[in-house]
């Protein structure tokens, strides 16, 4: 199990004259899991993916990739790296195919694996039609695309994608996050955001950032279970005292709202859905509204960003 | 050593793939063809003169004495292309991120730059050359001479690198780079005012070590000089893509 964590940092630091921008950061990320890296602009996500991909070094803490040490053993650790920064590096005077060709040989690949490697980054990127043409001709999307296309050619087993699909229109960010829930199975992936409805689409795990710090790492799912508790909302056409309410299991708090409907905060792990539909009909409250709302993780990200 | 070499294809690839080269190369060629359009018809109307100067010394050495002027202003366009162009471009991460260590990325680039101003070399070297269509030649004063400008051109790049190392703006990066050659080149001035400061400044001069080339004189304390201007160069962008990364 060891020997699958694929790239593990810790207590990185980074610091801008006086200025820290990230400080004690620690991440593990074994291979086949996808890492969704949310945070405000600003957040420190772009330094934090720049000092794993070896192109800042860090003031203080060390990044292994695979087991190698960034610092001390930089090629063996890049090697097993491809990177897509926030604007794409590229070339944009050199033909698609022309420009993948150098990235392969750039990042170690000889003979006729080359042109091998190139072709299958060609067709995973949607770019075979594509291929002769100028970069610097090519839309937004594409090159993008082309991006990826050089971040994955060596078909390194870490990747990391600094906001993926910024600029691209619906459909092409459709694309860009199937290509990457297809990689997902063999690689660890790191990518950054702060399009929420793209991690939850694309990752099982997130972390974020806010002021430099990680300050939630963990499943999707657990995320839920961070901060307050779920919240039902109730509507009820002849409502009992709230004293009333707030006496029922499980609900910790209520609030009126416009219109005979409360919302009621719960305890972590409580549903009392049910006694309050019972509730109602022997009292006669006339109920007329019975949800739970879940927070989305855009409420989650405000409440822990703000 | 393989991916410098990766690296130095590629960017000599670049250049051809963007107008640049093109523009440089045809301007500059332009402008020494009637450079030695010039050299030779005054020889020709003053071949009767007193002082006795073979046509090689005349055309040759004429020719590339006004090509260092040339050089001076072409080398800093193209120099900040190099790094200048690619941080701003956001490219240049494409280089970091990969496993070629920092010397591998900075002498691939060198070298890019060195065969596509070798091809230039090679151009302004043909224009005498022609002449032995018609009359014998001294080859070893040429030869002494194109090894002198192409020294030259090799110390230009390095200071030119070093400068583009330094900047995100191209546009600084090419202003800085012709200040700190002209710089160089002005040394050659100071020098002429006599003293220990006027030695120094004549030692320091880029210029003045490619006089004696030009003349014919090889002298291995000239070519030691620009090969230890350039590799001083070198370092000094090392350094400063290694403080970058760290700073």
């Amino acid at each position: 199990m060891q020997q699958d964590i694929l790239v593990s940092a810790s207590g990185l630091c980074r610091d801008y004259g006086r200025h820290r921008a990230v400080s004690d950061i620690s991440l593990q990320l074994r291979r086949g899991e996808v890492l969704g890296l949310l945070g405000p602009n600003g957040a420190g996500k772009t330094t934090t993916l720049r000092m794993l991909t070896g192109c800042l070094g860090p003031s203080a803490g060390r990044v292994a990739i695979g087991g190698h040490c960034m610092q001390t053993a930089p090629e063996a650790a890049k090697t097993l790296l491809g990177y897509l920064p926030e604007i794409p590096p590229l070339h944009k005077e050199l033909t698609v195919s022309e420009f993948l060709e150098f990235c392969a040989r750039l990042h170690g690949l000889r003979g006729a694996t080359v042109a091998t490697a190139v072709s299958k980054a060609l067709s995973a990127c949607g770019l075979n039609t594509v291929s002769r043409q100028i970069i610097g001709s090519l839309s937004k999307g594409y090159q993008q695309r082309v991006g990826l296309a050089q971040a994955i050619v060596h078909e390194p087993p870490v990747i990391i994608l600094d906001e993926p699909t910024v600029g691209l229109d619906p459909n092409q960010m459709r694309q860009i996050r199937t290509l990457i829930t297809h990689l997902a199975g063999n690689h660890a992936i790191i990518l950054s955001s702060h399009i929420l409805s793209e991690v939850q689409a694309v990752c099982d795990r997130v972390a974020i950032m806010s002021n430099g710090r990680i300050i939630f790492d963990g499943a999707l799912q657990t995320l839920d279970q961070t901060g307050d508790g779920p919240v039902i909302y109730l509507g009820l056409r002849r409502p009992p005292a709230l004293r009333t309410l707030a006496e029922v299991d499980g609900v910790t708090g209520v609030e009126a709202l416009a219109g005979y409907r409360f919302r009621l905060n719960l305890a972590k792990d409580c549903d009392p859905r049910e006694t309050l539909a019972q509730r109602a009909a022997e009292a006669g409250w006339g109920l007329f509204e019975l949800r739970e709302e879940r927070r989305s993780l855009e409420e989650i990200f405000v409440e822990l960003t703000a | 050593m393989s991916v410098t070499l990766t690296i130095a294809r590629h960017e000599l690839r670049r250049y051809f793939a963007s107008p640049l080269a093109w523009a440089c190369l045809g301007v500059v060629q332009l402008i020494l063809g009637v450079v030695f359009w010039l050299l030779l018809a005054e020889f020709a109307s003053a071949h009767d003169m007193s002082v006795q100067v073979g046509v090689a010394e005349f055309v040759g050495g004429g020719l590339f004495g006004f090509s260092t002027i040339i050089l001076l202003l072409i080398i800093p366009l193209l120099t900040m292309r190099s790094f200048a162009e690619e941080r701003q471009s956001g490219s240049l991460e494409l280089l970091l991120a990969s496993a070629a260590p920092l010397h591998a990325i900075i002498l691939g680039k060198y070298l890019g730059m060195l065969s596509f101003l070798g091809l230039l070399l090679m151009l302004i070297a043909a224009m005498p050359l022609s002449l032995l269509l018609g009359t014998p030649l001294d080859l070893g004063l040429l030869a002494a001479g194109l090894l002198g400008l192409g020294l030259l051109m090799a110390a230009f790049s390095a200071a030119g690198l070093f400068v583009s190392s330094l900047t995100s703006q191209p546009i600084v990066a090419a202003v800085g780079s012709f200040g700190l050659l002209l710089l160089l080149w002005l040394l050659q001035v100071a020098s002429a005012s006599g003293g220990t400061v006027a030695q120094l400044a004549e030692y320091l001069s880029l210029l003045s070590h490619f006089e004696q080339f030009r003349r014919g004189l090889f002298d291995t304390s000239d070519l030691c000089y620009y090969l230890l201007f350039s590799a001083s160069f070198l370092s000094l962008t090392g350094l400063r893509l290694a403080w970058e990364r760290n700073a």
